[in-house]
């Protein structure tokens, strides 16, 4: 069985850096085209980085390390993320 | 620093002297990956060395098994802080598996099943301090741990201790694998605690 | 706060623990007061984080079990044998006591108060963010229909039986089953075992009525009771689930 979680875990990792909830955007994975809420990814966390993957063909969606007073993103693995804009016309 | 909470110390025990900057000992072994674990099959393992002029050298399960292989105790420092002193292994020597591959090459980038990447120098490789490890305390290297094979490289961050790996390619040019491209340092010496970019 | 909320960045901040309650042998509800929360959904959580006096810090996610209220947000803690950081949270940790946190997160997992009837699917400790579901509804009055199945290893692992038994009393809406894998209660009429199709339908429960869906625990029983819902006819899209680690939560 795999050990891996989901993308609700990157919740509080990604609010460090944005202001806005990233794992309610739906994005698109780069390697296979099939478009997932952030949240549905299936995120590793028990390595020297989160590396979060696509819950079709498990390419790398994004990747996010952190070192005291900075972190590392990698968002290459998605070609386009789709944020709600609620209430805007 | 966060707010100190009275009388928790964590999972750690103390180290004393032997261990670099910055780490603390473990006894148990954790598991640390980037994705599923691969799961190869032996009879389908290959291991292939790439030279910068694209030559090949392939050995699968049984040429590979069939090579001189030592036992060696060593070491793992992970860059997570977490150290593990003499752990106990047997693996083919990459001065073995080298000495049959021609090459000017000063950089290396290991590849693993799954697509993990790793680099360093290829001096770094030699002089007895690293092994395609595919035994660990005595027993087949489980699949969780590296299985069927891992790289060793004990003297630096154990992230370069490539798991699953199935190659190793020969280069002119340093190639950043998968963490060092992220923020982590791109030699990785833990003894000069060289864990991120700039460190 | 309605939609997904522009926040500023999360940053840590310190409460105070209030109050703590034993909910089974091994679970501890924490009580905090959060100076200046900004309010949560019912669904999110935390990350609460214990650092050493040498500065070593670890962190854990918790789901919040109460509904808004204030400055006040209960966590409820499962203790794990070797855990790193529940055996304080759910043994040592005391009122009056600071505990550092961030939060709320999460902006997917959440249930927004409405009509839709919502069927919530719980194993072991995954629970709680249902709880705050369930503890939403009642708080604001929303009529919504809600079927709690609730997965746990015996009688003596389920987290608020006492209250979720009250609430069902009062209240025509709520509806909770449980199965339990390991032991039973007296008189149980089925033997003890996992998850299956049987116990996720029930009269005016079924895929054609489309709710909303929410599933939480540890990722294989997820990845099992999403399958079985899917096969029952619900929409994926109408399933939300959340995953804790392979222990059921929070170490």
């Amino acid at each position: 069985m795999s050990t891996h979680l989901d993308g609700n875990v990157l919740g509080g990792a990604l609010g460090e850096l944005f202001t806005v909830d990233i794992t309610a955007a739906t994005g698109r994975c780069a390697s296979c085209g099939m478009v997932s809420a952030i949240a549905q990814t299936r995120v590793y966390t028990d390595a020297p980085g989160v590396v979060a993957r696509c819950p079709g063909c498990s390419g790398v969606m994004l990747r996010l390390t952190r070192g005291p007073g900075r972190a590392w993103l990698d968002l290459r693995g998605i070609s386009c993320l789709q944020l709600a804009l609620p209430g805007e016309p | 620093m966060g707010i100190v909470t009275p009388g928790w110390t964590g999972r750690r025990r103390p180290g004393g002297d032997k261990l670099p900057p910055g780490q603390y000992l473990v006894t148990d072994f954790p598991v640390l990956s980037a994705g599923p674990t691969p799961r190869v099959d032996p009879a389908r393992w290959e291991f292939r060395v790439t030279t910068e002029t694209g030559q090949a050298h392939t050995w699968d399960w049984t040429a590979f098994r069939a090579l001189p292989s030592e036992q060696v105790t060593v070491d793992l420092h992970c860059v997570t802080k977490w150290s593990k002193l003499t752990t106990a292994w047997r693996g083919v020597s990459l001065d073995t598996l080298l000495a049959q591959v021609q090459t000017a090459a000063g950089f290396a980038l290991a590849r693993s099943y799954g697509g993990y990447t790793t680099n360093l120098p290829v001096a770094d490789l030699l002089g007895g301090q690293a092994w395609i490890a595919f035994e660990y305390d005595g027993k087949a290297l489980a699949a969780e741990h590296g299985g069927p094979a891992r790289l060793l490289v004990p003297h630096l961050y154990l992230w370069k201790s490539a798991k699953w790996v199935t190659g190793i390619d020969l280069l002119t040019q340093d190639q950043p694998g998968f963490w060092e491209s992220l923020g982590y340092h791109n030699y990785g010496d833990p003894w000069q605690e060289q864990r991120y970019w700039g460190d | 706060m309605a939609g997904a909320a522009v926040l500023g960045r999360l940053t840590w901040r310190a409460s105070t623990v209030t109050s703590v309650r034993d909910e089974t042998a091994t679970a501890r509800t924490i009580a905090l007061d959060v100076p200046g929360w900004p309010g949560h959904r019912a669904g999110q959580h935390v990350d609460v984080r214990l650092t050493a006096a040498d500065g070593y810090s670890a962190q854990r996610s918790y789901s919040i079990a109460s509904a808004p209220g204030g400055d006040h947000v209960e966590l409820t803690v499962q203790r794990l044998a070797d855990g790193e950081v529940s055996p304080y949270l759910a043994q040592v940790l005391a009122a009056g006591d600071l505990l550092e946190l961030r939060g709320p997160i999460g902006g997917w997992f959440v249930w927004e108060p409405a009509p839709t009837p919502v069927l919530l699917v719980a194993g072991g400790s995954g629970v709680v963010p249902l709880m705050a579901m369930v503890r939403t509804r009642a708080a604001t009055g929303t009529g919504a229909p809600f079927r709690l199945v609730y997965s746990v290893r015996g009688p003596g692992d389920a987290l608020y039986a006492a209250e979720l038994a009250e609430r069902q009393r009062g209240d025509d809406g709520l509806h909770v089953a449980y199965v339990y894998t390991r032991t039973t209660p007296p008189g149980w009429p089925v033997p003890p075992g996992r998850i299956g199709a049987g116990a996720l339908t029930a009269p005016g429960w079924t895929a054609d009525r489309t709710p909303a869906v929410f599933v939480c625990g540890p990722t294989g029983f997820v990845e099992t009771a999403a399958n079985l819902l899917v096969n029952a006819g619900h929409n994926p899209r109408d399933i939300k689930t959340e995953r804790f680690g392979p222990s059921g939560g929070q170490s």
